[in-house]
Order: structure tokens, then C-alpha cells, then sequence
């Protein structure tokens, strides 16, 4: 009982930074953390993570919780999947209570094209050993009794996507929870200290130059996300990658009424219903790149529109909050993860709207790469490599508004 | 944050009534190796700052048009059609070429 009042300290953020590090981690989101929580796997501590805000301030603070692996591609399938079971054992892991809700997750078909495409990624999903089956209308309504799925809406349910393992995670413990464990780990975090520049001579990033100081380093680690083509710049390279915003928003909380997530790619909408009671919705990028973290109206507008055909129960409801975060968008809407043409420098980026669901993999892999010098196979086919050899993983079915 | 967009033949629209054509790019010429072929297919700058890209007023006359916006803040300094823009300043146009 004393435990649940007690102040315990996680981590303590570093102060001064050392001349030099073995990795320096660009990046205090849930990519770098989780890489610095594996780093430990392979004895390397020597590590430092730079983070220009507050530890998760980014997409890991800003994304809707949601994890699945029901993707279109045998690789994406099998990517996230590994991701999938890293979470179920991370809170283990971690020895931090994650809150992970398997509870389900729904993607909505409103087509003849759309039901075709998701038997499709149920048989792909199937050949992978992943639960996901295509389900009709009755058995929609079963799962989410509350949604309404009459045939007199604007975009009539003709069937979903059921994805059992799929569901709904703490995002804020899961960056608290590898934080501890990077710090545990010897890992130095510090925070609001932003790259300003690196210093790359040939093949290779000799330092790296921040707003505290300059530090040399060993392998340095793009895990930037919206931020990727910015510190790319800065090492003299370019990513096949555009910055949009994505939006989301939350009700005040309400009775549970939804125990599944509901999406649905027509409609533009990912609803869940958080332990709290909260409704978390999101939404579709903005088609233009920006940095600049606003929300639009009309987000608003079509997000609240279509969320209430399909529950007009919330037509009463508040919003407590709206929000939005940075995106970076590949032309396949697979990630790029690996190495680059620069020896030491390796990239987490084009993640698009799935990076959150990928980081125990994501830190998993990298740590790899990073002790090893050999790209994993898991991560092979997502290598920055793929533009130059025309050989995309295109999850444009599966990944663009299907969280 | 939404904004505005001067179309050259309508005045100022929304942001949602335009299509967004990306930041522009400059074409290889003569017969470039595949590599630097798909350097320009795929590859961007997606700067943080002043970027010059192209529109089309899809909701409305659907003609194509240059502009320059700040992309920390989305304030969008010009808009012409591709004839009138103004030369891209000599830093920008480095910036943007092959490496």
C-alpha cells in the first residue's frame, strides 16, 4: 500500500554531456528509447539519446494507442507481427504495467473493392500465422453492439477485417517504462538538447554538434520521425520522405460502450474507447507537408461527422482535447530502416502513421544492426537501398488511414 | 493550422479547395543514370522553412501554380502562375539540385 504513495524516481535525465559516445541516439521518442532498452541486450551502454523536448513530446506522446499487424505485404505482415509480441511480453519486459488491451480491432469494408482487398490481406495475414479473418455485417454488429451498422447510412458496413490481437496500449508508459530500463541500462537521456548540426567527413559522421556542446560519436541514429529529412540535411543527405501533420482528438469520458477499435479507411476514422472511458478518434493526414503541430477545422468537421454515423450516441458528447503530430510520409508507406550511403549512420524514418506500433521491433532491430554491423533480415526489405533498385513494399491498402 | 491560397484567375481560397502538388523538383536532363532517375522520382528535400511548390485550384479553374510557403508556419509568401514567379534565390536552387 506505502508503494502506491511512495515518489519513486525512473530515470534522472543527465546534465553535461561527454565528449564522446559509442551511439548517439537522435531522437527521445519511443524508437530511440526502445533502441537504447535493447542496446543492453548486447552489453553496449555507452549511449547517449538527444531529445530537443521532453522525453515522447513527439509522435510517441501523440499517436492513438493503437497496435495491429494485419498489414497487405508478407514483410509488413511479418514486421509488425514481431512488433505485436514484443508488446505482449514488454510490460514484462520492463516490469511496468503497460496497460496493453488486446481487446480487438475492426476495419471497416463499405465496398465490393474494399471487401476484396481485405480477403486479400486476411489470406496474406493467414500465410503469417496472424489471426485475421474477414467477417459480414451480423457479426460486426456481435463485436461493437453499440455502432450503428444499418443500411441507411452515407457509406453502408458491408463487413470488416477482424483482427483479435489487435488493440489499444498506455503510449506514455511505454515511453516511461524504456526510459527506465535505457537509464538502468547506463544510457545517458537528455533532454531539450537539440542537434544544431553534424560534422560528416567522407563516409562518416565524426560529431555531432548540439545546443549543449559537440560530441563525438561512434554510430550515430536518426529516430527523428516527422524531424528525418531535417538532421538528414545536416549529414548531407536526402530521404525519400514528406512532413504532413496527422490529427486526433478525445472526448470527455463516457460509459463503456466500445470494447473493440473501429476503423474504417472510407470514412477516414479510428475510434477506440480508452480505459478511462474516453472516446480517442483520429484521422487522415493533410495532404500538404508541413511542421507546423495545428489543428484544422476541418479535420474537426469531417472527423466528428463521420464518427457520428457510426455513433450517434456521442452526439452530446465533448471534446476534451484536439492535437496534432508530425508524420513522415515514405512513397510506399513501408518504413526505411537501416543503413544509409554514410557508414555510421543508420535511420528509423518513414513511418508515416504506424511508427508507434513498430518501436519494440524497431529498437529490437537497430540494436542489432548497431552490434553487429549486419542488417537483420527482418528489416532487409525496408532499406533506404529500395528506391535506388525499384523494389518498394507498398502498404498504400493497408497503412494509409488503417490504424 | 489551415490557410489561404491566392489562386492567379479566382483570389483566395482555402487550403481545401487546392491540391497539393509537392515541392518542385528539377527534372534530370539529357540520358541520367537510373539512380539519378530515381533520386528525382523519390527523393525530397522536405524542408523546414521556405519551400516553393506547386498547386492546382482543383475546387475551381484547376489551373497549375507556384508558391512559396513557410513550412514551420505555413505562411504562404507568394503565389504565380509558373511564368511570373520570381527566379528561386541562388542557395535554394543548389539546395535543390542533385547531390
Amino acid at each position: 500500500m506505502r508503494d502506491i504513495f511512495r515518489k519513486r524516481r525512473m530515470w534522472k535525465f543527465a546534465t553535461e554531456l561527454k565528449p564522446r559516445y559509442d551511439v548517439v541516439i537522435i531522437g527521445g521518442g519511443s524508437h530511440g528509447l526502445a533502441t537504447a532498452h535493447y542496446l543492453r541486450e548486447h552489453g553496449i551502454a555507452d549511449v547517449a539519446i538527444l531529445e530537443k523536448s521532453y522525453i515522447g513530446s513527439g509522435a510517441a506522446g501523440r499517436n492513438t494507442t493503437i497496435l495491429r499487424s494485419n498489414y497487405k505485404t508478407p514483410e509488413g505482415a511479418r514486421f509488425y507481427d514481431a512488433s505485436v509480441k514484443l508488446y505482449e511480453g514488454l510490460g514484462a519486459d520492463l516490469d511496468f504495467n503497460l496497460l496493453f488491451s488486446q481487446c480487438g480491432h475492426l476495419t471497416l469494408a463499405h465496398s465490393d473493392r474494399a471487401m476484396f482487398v481485405m480477403a486479400n490481406r486476411a489470406e496474406v495475414n493467414r500465410l503469417e500465422g496472424i489471426d485475421s479473418q474477414l467477417i459480414g455485417p451480423d457479426r460486426v454488429q456481435e463485436l461493437a453492439p453499440a455502432m450503428y451498422v444499418g443500411p441507411d447510412t452515407t457509406y453502408p458496413i458491408m463487413g470488416a477485417l477482424y483482427h483479435p490481437p489487435g488493440g489499444i496500449i498506455r503510449h506514455d508508459a511505454v515511453v516511461w517504462g524504456l526510459a527506465r530500463s535505457a537509464f538502468e541500462g547506463g544510457a545517458e537521456i537528455h533532454p531539450y538538447t537539440e542537434v544544431t548540426g553534424l560534422r560528416r567527413q567522407g563516409d562518416r559522421i565524426t560529431t555531432v554538434e548540439t545546443d549543449k556542446g559537440s560530441i563525438e560519436a561512434g554510430v550515430v541514429l536518426n529516430c527523428t520521425a516527422g524531424w528525418s529529412s531535417v538532421i538528414a540535411e545536416m549529414a548531407e543527405m536526402q530521404l525519400p520522405i514528406t512532413t504532413h501533420i496527422l490529427q486526433a482528438c478525445v472526448t470527455e469520458p463516457v460509459k463503456p460502450f466500445l470494447d473493440v477499435v473501429v476503423v474504417s479507411s472510407q470514412m477516414h476514422v479510428y475510434i477506440s474507447q480508452s480505459d478511462r472511458g474516453e472516446f480517442v478518434m483520429g484521422s487522415e493526414i493533410e495532404p500538404w507537408t508541413t511542421y507546423r503541430m495545428q489543428n484544422t477545422l476541418n479535420f474537426l468537421q469531417d472527423l466528428t461527422r463521420h464518427t457520428l454515423e457510426l455513433f450517434p450516441q456521442l452526439e452530446r458528447a465533448r471534446l476534451l482535447r484536439a492535437w496534432a503530430g508530425l508524420c513522415d510520409l515514405s512513397p510506399d508507406y513501408s518504413p526505411i530502416l537501416g543503413k544509409t550511403e554514410i557508414e555510421n549512420f543508420h535511420v528509423s524514418a518513414g513511418w508515416g502513421t504506424y511508427g508507434f506500433k513498430a518501436a519494440p521491433i524497431v529498437g529490437k532491430m537497430l540494436a542489432e544492426l548497431v552490434a553487429t554491423g549486419k542488417t537483420p533480415e527482418l528489416i532487409a526489405p525496408f532499406a533506404l537501398e529500395r528506391f535506388y533498385t525499384d523494389e518498394l513494399v507498398s502498404e498504400l491498402a493497408a497503412a494509409a488511414v488503417s490504424h | 493550422m489551415s490557410f489561404v491560397l491566392d489562386c492567379p484567375n479566382c483570389g483566395s481560397r482555402e487550403v481545401t479547395d487546392f491540391g497539393f502538388g509537392g515541392e518542385v523538383t528539377t527534372r534530370p536532363t539529357g540520358r541520367p543514370e537510373f539512380k539519378e532517375l530515381n533520386r528525382y522520382v523519390y527523393f525530397r528535400d522536405n524542408k523546414a522553412g521556405v519551400q516553393r511548390e506547386w498547386w492546382v485550384h482543383r475546387a475551381g479553374c484547376g489551373e497549375w501554380f507556384l508558391a512559396e510557403r513557410d513550412t514551420r508556419t505555413n505562411e504562404v509568401i507568394w503565389t504565380a502562375r509558373p511564368a511570373d514567379a520570381p527566379p528561386a534565390r541562388a542557395a535554394a536552387a543548389s539546395e535543390g539540385a542533385p547531390r
